[in-house]
C-alpha cells in the first residue's frame, strides 16, 4: 500500500476573526481525480492556495512525496514547480503569447534551452487543443482558449499534482466543455488532479472521490456512486439536491459531458 | 559643518521664522489670486469648447494648447512684461498673480473639460426635454455635476499652482523663497533658511490637500448602497 | 515681418544651442527619474516597513515642494553642508530628483493595477517573488503606465526652463541675454515660447509612437475578453 501523494494533516486557515478552516486531513493518491465540492465561501479555494503554499497556514502540515513542504526553509518555489494551478480568471500572462505563455516557466525558472522549451511547449499546446493559437495574445483569446492555455502552461511544469480552482466559473456556458474535456482527458490519462467546481456532471463522471466541504470541515467524502446516491449526511443530500436540480437541467439540455 | 548654536539661537529661530512667515503670507496671497482667476477663466473657456459652435471650439482649443506647451516661467514672463508695461501698469504681486492665474486656466480647462465629458451629453439633454433653455441647463444640471467630479484633478491643480507660485521669485516679489534666500544670504545658514520654506511649503500643500478631500468628502452625490 | 527673420537669422543659433541644453536635461532628468522613480515605487509596493516609509518620504518630499526650492536647496543650501556641486549637477540632481518621485506615482499606480493576480500567476509556477515582478508584472506595468506616464517628459521639458536661475545656459537663460540685446523683452520671449511649442509638439508626437507601437494587442486598461 503505497503512501499517498499529497496529504494534509490538520491544516487550519484563520483570517482575523474567521477560521476559514480547521484540521483538514486530505490524502490524495497518485493518479486519483478529486473533485471537492460545497457551498461557496467555504474556504475551498484557500484550501487549495495553502497547499501549493500561495497562501500561508496557520496550523497543520502538507505533504508532497512524504516530504513536508510546510517545513520551515523547504523551497516553497520549488514545490510550485510540481504542484500546478489552474485559476478561475485564468491569469494569462497578459503581455506575452500563447506560446510565450507556457515557455516562460520552462526557460526562466527550469533553465531549459530555448528550442527545447519551444519543443514542448507546443507539444503541450497540442495537448489542449490550442497549436494554431501559439502566436495570439491573451486579449486575442476566447475565454475558453484562455483557460486550456492556462491549463497548458501548468502542466509543461510537469506537476506531480494540478490543482484546479473553480476554473470554469467565470466562462460563458458554451465555454465550458471545451475546458472540461481538457480536464477529463487529463484526469484519464492518470494526471493526479485536485479540483474545486460546482460542475456536478463533471464531478459524477470523472472524480475518483467527490469531497464535501462546509463551514470549514470535511463532512463527507467517497466515491461519486456513494455521495450521489447514498449520502451519509443530511447536509450532502441537501446540497446535493440543491445543486444536481439546477445543473441536471442544464445536462439535459446539453447532453451528456463529453 | 553647520556653526555651533549659538546661545542666542531661540530668537534667531524665531526672527528667521516670522521673516519668512510674511513670505507665506505672500505666497498664499498669490495663490489665492491665481487659483479663482484660473477657475473663472478656465471654466469660460471649457463651456466655450464644450458648447461653442466650430470655431469658439477651435480657439479654446488652441487656447489650451498654447499655454499648455510653454513652461510657465516663460509665459509669467511674457504676460508679465505686457502687465507692467506702459497700457497697463501692475505690480510685480498683481502682474505675477494673474499671468499664473491665465497659464492655470490652460489646464484647469482641461480638468473641467474632462468632467463636463462625464457628466455626459444625456444630462443636458433630459434637462432641454423639460424646457430648459441651454444656459439654465448648464447652470442647474450639469455644472453642479461636473464641479464635484472636478475636485480630486483640481485638488491636484491647486497644489501645482500653490507649488508655481514660487516662480514670482524671478519677478522680484517677496514671497517664501525670495525671503529664504535672503535669509540664507545674512544669516549663512542655508539649509536651516531653505529647510524652514520647504516645511511651510510642505504644511501648505498638504493643507490644501485635506481641505479639498474634506470637500470632496461632503459634496459627494449619495450613492446606492 | 522682415523684423522677425532678421531677428531668427541673427539668435537661432543661440537659441538652438540653448533648445540643445533644454533636451539634454530633460532626457538626464527623465532617464535618472526614471531609475528613482521604479526604485520608490517597487519600494512602496513590494518592501517592508521601513523601505516602504523611506520611498514615501522621498516622493512626499519632492512632489510637496516646489521644483525652484529644490533647486536652490541644493545649489545654495548643500555647499553650507560642506557639499558643492557644478551647476550642471545641481539642475541634474534636483530636476532628477523631482521626476523620480512623480514618475514613482505614475509607476505605482500600474504597478498596483497589474499586482496581484499575475504575481500569484507567475508564482503559481514557480518563480520567485524577484522573478515574477521582473519577468511578468513589469513587462506589463510599464507598458499600462505609458499614457500617463507620457505626460512627464513633457512637463520635464517645461520645468528645465527654471534652471536659468542659477545661470545654467539652457533656452531660457538664451532668452534673457537675447531680450538684453534687443531691448524687446516681450517679442524674445514670445520667440523662445515658439521654439519651446516647437519642442514640446515633437515631444508629444515621438510619445504618441512609442504608444502605438508598444501595444499589446487585446489588453488596453479596459475592455478585456473573458
Amino acid at each position: 500500500m503505497t503512501n499517498p501523494i499529497l496529504e494534509t494533516r490538520n491544516l487550519t486557515k484563520i483570517y482575523g476573526q474567521n477560521v476559514i478552516f480547521k484540521d483538514i486531513n486530505l490524502k490524495v493518491n497518485e493518479g486519483e481525480t478529486i473533485v471537492i465540492i460545497g457551498p461557496s465561501g467555504t474556504g475551498k479555494s484557500t484550501l487549495l492556495r495553502c497547499i501549493n503554499l500561495l497562501t500561508s497556514n496557520d496550523g497543520g502540515q502538507v505533504f508532497l512525496d512524504d516530504k513536508e513542504i510546510t517545513a520551515k526553509g523547504h523551497n516553497a518555489d520549488e514545490v510550485r514547480q510540481q504542484i500546478g494551478m489552474v485559476f478561475q480568471n485564468f491569469l494569462l500572462f497578459n503581455h506575452l503569447t500563447a506560446l510565450d505563455n507556457v515557455m516562460i516557466g520552462l526557460t526562466k525558472v527550469k533553465k531549459m534551452p530555448k528550442d527545447k522549451a519551444k519543443e514542448k511547449a507546443m507539444e503541450e499546446l497540442n495537448r489542449v487543443g490550442l497549436a494554431d493559437r501559439a502566436d495570439h495574445y491573451p486579449g486575442q483569446l476566447s475565454g475558453g482558449q484562455q483557460q486550456r492555455v492556462a491549463i497548458a502552461r501548468a502542466l509543461a511544469m510537469d506537476p506531480r499534482v494540478m490543482l484546479f480552482d473553480e476554473p470554469t466559473s467565470a466562462l460563458d456556458p458554451e465555454l465550458i466543455g471545451e475546458v472540461l474535456g481538457v480536464m477529463a482527458k487529463l484526469a484519464k490519462d492518470r494526471m493526479t488532479m485536485l479540483v474545486v467546481t460546482h460542475e456536478m456532471g463533471f464531478a459524477r463522471e470523472v472524480a475518483d472521490r467527490i469531497v464535501f466541504m462546509e463551514k470549514g470541515s470535511i463532512v463527507e467524502e467517497g466515491s461519486p456512486d456513494d455521495l450521489f446516491y447514498h449520502p451519509k449526511h443530511d447536509r450532502t443530500r441537501e446540497f446535493l439536491w440543491k445543486i444536481t436540480e439546477l445543473y441536471g437541467k442544464k445536462e439535459k439540455e446539453k447532453g451528456a459531458v463529453e | 559643518m553647520l556653526r555651533s548654536p549659538a546661545p542666542t539661537l531661540y530668537p534667531m529661530l524665531s526672527n528667521f521664522f516670522s521673516y519668512i512667515v510674511q513670505g507665506t503670507a505672500i505666497t498664499i496671497g498669490v495663490t489665492l489670486v491665481a487659483l479663482p482667476f484660473g477657475l473663472l477663466l478656465g471654466l469660460l473657456m471649457a463651456l466655450v469648447h464644450t458648447y461653442g459652435g466650430k470655431i469658439p471650439n477651435r480657439l479654446a482649443a488652441i487656447y489650451s494648447l498654447l499655454l499648455r506647451g510653454v513652461p510657465p516661467i516663460v509665459l509669467l514672463f511674457i504676460l508679465y512684461f505686457i502687465l507692467s508695461g506702459k497700457v497697463i501698469n501692475l505690480t510685480p504681486f498683481w502682474a505675477g498673480s494673474l499671468s499664473l492665474g491665465i497659464v492655470s486656466s490652460a489646464y484647469q480647462m482641461e480638468i473641467l473639460r474632462g468632467a463636463l465629458l462625464a457628466v455626459g451629453g444625456g444630462q443636458m439633454t433630459a434637462a432641454r426635454a423639460i424646457g430648459m433653455s441651454r444656459l439654465q441647463a448648464i447652470q442647474t444640471i450639469v455644472l453642479p455635476q461636473a464641479l464635484r467630479l472636478a475636485i480630486p484633478p483640481w485638488s491636484n491643480e491647486a497644489s501645482i499652482v500653490l507649488k508655481d507660485s514660487s516662480l514670482v521669485y524671478a519677478l522680484g516679489v517677496p514671497e517664501i523663497l525670495r525671503r529664504a534666500q535672503q535669509l540664507s544670504a545674512t544669516t549663512q545658514q542655508p539649509f536651516l533658511a531653505y529647510g524652514i520654506a520647504a516645511l511651510i511649503y510642505f504644511v501648505l500643500v498638504f493643507a490644501t490637500n485635506r481641505a479639498l478631500d474634506y470637500l470632496s468628502e461632503r459634496t459627494k452625490l449619495p450613492t446606492h448602497p | 515681418m522682415i523684423a522677425f527673420y532678421e531677428f531668427f537669422v541673427r539668435f537661432l543659433p543661440d537659441m538652438l544651442k540653448g533648445a540643445g541644453i533644454t533636451v539634454l536635461l530633460t532626457a538626464e532628468g527623465l532617464s535618472a527619474g526614471f531609475i528613482l522613480g521604479l526604485l520608490a515605487s517597487l519600494a512602496r509596493v513590494y518592501g517592508n516597513k521601513f523601505i516602504r516609509g523611506l520611498a514615501v518620504g522621498y516622493i512626499e518630499l519632492f512632489r510637496g515642494t516646489p521644483l525652484l526650492m529644490q533647486l536652490f536647496i541644493i545649489y545654495y543650501g548643500l555647499p553650507g553642508l560642506g557639499i558643492t556641486f557644478s551647476r550642471e549637477w545641481c539642475a541634474f540632481l534636483a530636476l532628477g530628483l523631482n521626476s523620480g518621485a512623480y514618475q514613482a506615482e505614475y509607476l505605482r499606480g500600474s504597478l498596483l493595477a497589474i499586482g496581484d493576480g499575475q504575481m500569484m500567476a507567475g508564482r503559481s509556477i514557480g518563480m520567485s517573488r524577484a522573478k515574477t515582478i521582473w519577468h511578468i508584472i513589469l513587462p506589463q506595468a510599464l507598458r499600462l503606465a505609458i499614457p500617463a506616464w507620457s505626460n512627464e517628459p513633457v512637463s520635464l521639458l517645461k520645468s528645465t526652463a527654471v534652471v536659468f536661475l542659477i545661470a545654467v545656459p539652457e533656452l531660457m537663460a538664451k532668452a534673457k541675454s537675447i531680450a538684453a540685446q534687443t531691448y524687446d523683452p516681450i517679442g524674445t520671449y514670445l520667440a523662445v515660447a515658439l521654439v519651446y511649442l516647437a519642442m514640446v509638439y515633437l515631444l508629444d508626437a515621438f510619445l504618441r509612437w512609442v504608444e502605438r507601437t508598444t501595444r499589446i494587442p487585446g489588453f488596453e486598461m479596459e475592455g478585456r475578453k473573458a
